[in-house]
């Protein structure tokens, strides 16, 4: 991994020369378009990308913006994590087709995660609720005032509260509600509580719920249960080739801290894995009980009940289609469909890695995107680091010192990659430049 | 290499710390504080970072927030029945549970919150057992 990132390093400075040449983003998405070209940061935007790629801040300063959703027309709605100014969502235009967004207006008095656009209406939640808002042909709110509730009552425990939701094409919205604990212990995050059994947390939490995208005021009852035993997703996506609905959890924390006779500290930093889960109806991916190790490629007990680092269990959980390394928090899912980008990203994973704060003393890891190749619903290679360096130059020991952190990731009309940072409110569009 | 320049400067600024510290604070707090950084290390560094910068959303610092200089007994509570709340710091919201410390002894909780009042840019009086008992016992 290390060689692997100075060679990548030396690529990029080896590619710096053609950095402020112009992308070409009109591009076969859009048969007959003019082709505009966006002019990407000379530095591109700080970012180390593939040869061939470029960036620029679309814009900067927002504040912390959790999703972002991109229209037919290339403008960009973001959710904030709580309103500023009795505003929650932005919606940002860039009236004069250079790339930076030159007008920016908000609506919705309430903070949270989830964004989404698909068809007629903007989908936005709360931590507790979820909104839509009806488009006009241009994909604008026709009415930012009265926005239908179509989900409401949803746990917020303080702890794993955002509602990240996306959609498929029979009029289904999944809606992820967090597990309001780490890992089910009687007392949690407390050094040796067991784990509660059965767990609690899984008959409102720890999964995915479906509901139906037109009704209003759906709750638990309303809705289909529709996976389970996933601790927390923020990242998930439709992926239209499969037509089925992938997720990212993000694995639970502090073997060490909570079992230190079980796990070394090293062992907690690289303990368990990120998991990608390709769910189906009634899938079960194993939380509390069981936990992911990405070396032994075993589901493993968890030390909650009664594991110990070598025993597997899980038999009847679903296995992850890919294992990440520990702790890296992957915020954001997205299927790639767009023509912009080389052949070999079509239908691939992008995944933003929110960055890790329980390594230490290990440095803290991810604050990058990610990519994984898919054929044919599947993983057909390795996945490998493709936007670096949102937290700044150097290792990242605590959380606090990365400039940025990737956590929403959106796809542009013209197959540009828009990445939010909910560090300082940054939105990178990421563009393919050579021909 | 730069990793050892970093551990050296590191020493350095822990030897000078060390050294303020002696010079201001009687021996039985210096001890305190000595002993409070073992704990500190083992227990809250995950969570609140070993700069006491914590994590950006989810776990609010402990660098001179009112919580960590201001009233006592307040502080005290925060670590016998832990804390959920939305914390506001210098206009930054944290949401997250932290779990209750209850199972310290008096000696450990008064030890790791002296210490804590004590560095990272703290300065604020000692915690003593005694104090620590005295909250607890109203909270029985
Ligand atoms: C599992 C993570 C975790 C651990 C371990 C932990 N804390 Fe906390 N702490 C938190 C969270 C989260 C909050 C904010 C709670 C809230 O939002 O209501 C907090 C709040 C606080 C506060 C008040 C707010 C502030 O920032 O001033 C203090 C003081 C504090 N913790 C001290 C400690 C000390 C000392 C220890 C070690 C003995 C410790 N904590 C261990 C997570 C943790």
């Amino acid at each position: 991994m290390h060689k692997m990132s100075k060679m990548f390093v030396l690529a990029v400075i080896a590619t710096a020369g053609i950095s402020t040449s112009y992308a070409y983003t009109g591009g076969p998405d859009k048969p007959g378009a003019t082709e505009i070209p966006v002019k990407t940061d000379a530095d591109n935007a700080g970012l180390k990308l593939p040869a061939g790629f470029g960036a620029l801040k679309a814009i900067d300063g927002l504040g912390h913006t959790r999703h972002i959703a991109v229209t037919s027309s290339g403008e960009i709605y973001v959710k904030l994590d709580r309103p500023k100014d009795g505003k929650g969502i932005l919606f940002l235009q860039d009236t004069n087709g250079d790339g930076k967004i030159d007008k920016q207006t908000g609506f919705g008095n309430y903070g949270g995660t989830g964004i989404y656009v698909k068809g007629d209406y903007l989908y936005a939640s709360s931590n507790t609720e979820v909104f839509r808002y009806k488009l006009d042909a241009k994909q604008h709110v026709i009415n930012t005032e009265t926005p239908e509730k179509i989900i409401t009552g949803l746990i917020d425990r303080h702890q794993h509260e955002s509602k990240s939701l996306t959609l498929d094409n029979n009029g289904n919205i999944y809606v992820n509600i967090g597990a309001y604990s780490n890992s089910c212990q009687v007392k949690d995050r407390t050094k040796g509580s067991m784990g509660m059994k059965p767990c609690p947390v899984l008959d409102s939490a720890a999964g995915i719920w479906q509901f139906k995208a037109d009704k209003a005021n759906q709750t638990y009852g309303d809705g289909v249960h529709y996976a389970t035993g996933l601790r927390n997703v923020v990242g998930l996506d439709w992926n239209q080739q499969q037509n089925q609905l992938f997720v990212m959890q993000h694995g639970r924390d502090q073997l060490h801290d909570l079992f230190p006779d079980l796990y070394t500290e090293k062992q907690s930093a690289d303990l368990p894995a990120e998991c990608m889960y390709a769910v189906k109806k009634g899938s079960d991916c194993g939380w509390p009980y069981i936990y992911y190790d990405p070396e032994k490629h075993k589901k493993m007990l968890a030390p909650e009940y009664g594991g110990d680092g070598v025993k597997t269990a899980g038999e009847s959980a679903e296995d992850p289609v890919v294992a990440f390394p520990a702790h890296m928090a992957p915020n954001g899912l997205l299927f790639y469909t767009g023509k912009q980008f080389p052949e070999k990203y079509r239908n691939g994973a992008f995944i933003a890695f929110h960055g890790s704060w329980n390594r230490s003393p290990e440095d803290q890891a991810g604050y990058f995107v990610v990519f994984v190749p898919f054929r044919d619903g599947k993983p057909s290679g390795k996945w490998e680091v493709f936007a670096d360096g949102f937290a700044g130059p150097g290792p990242v020991k605590s959380p606090g010192q990365a400039l940025h952190r990737p956590c929403g990731l959106a796809q542009g009309p013209d197959g540009s990659l828009y990445v939010s940072d909910d560090v300082k409110g940054t939105v990178y569009r990421i563009v393919y430049k050579a021909k | 290499m730069k990793k050892i320049l970093m551990a050296g400067m590191m020493v350095v600024m822990a030897l000078s710390a060390a050294a303020q510290v002696k010079k201001q604070a009687p021996a039985g707090t210096t001890a305190s504080i000595a002993r409070g950084k073992v704990l500190y290390k083992q227990i809250c560094a995950t969570c609140h970072q070993a700069d006491a910068t914590g994590v950006p959303r989810m776990n609010p610092p402990l660098i001179k927030t009112k919580y960590v200089l201001g009233d006592k007994t307040k502080l005290i509570k925060v670590l016998l029945l832990g804390l959920n709340e939305d914390v506001e710091i210098e206009g930054e919201y944290y949401s997250n549970p932290m779990p209750s410390q209850a199972t310290l002894k008096d000696e450990e909780i008064a030890d790791v919150l002296t210490f804590v009042r004590n560095s990272f840019g703290n300065k604020a009086p000692a915690i003593t057992p005694g104090q620590v008992k005295a909250v607890r016992a109203t909270i029985k």
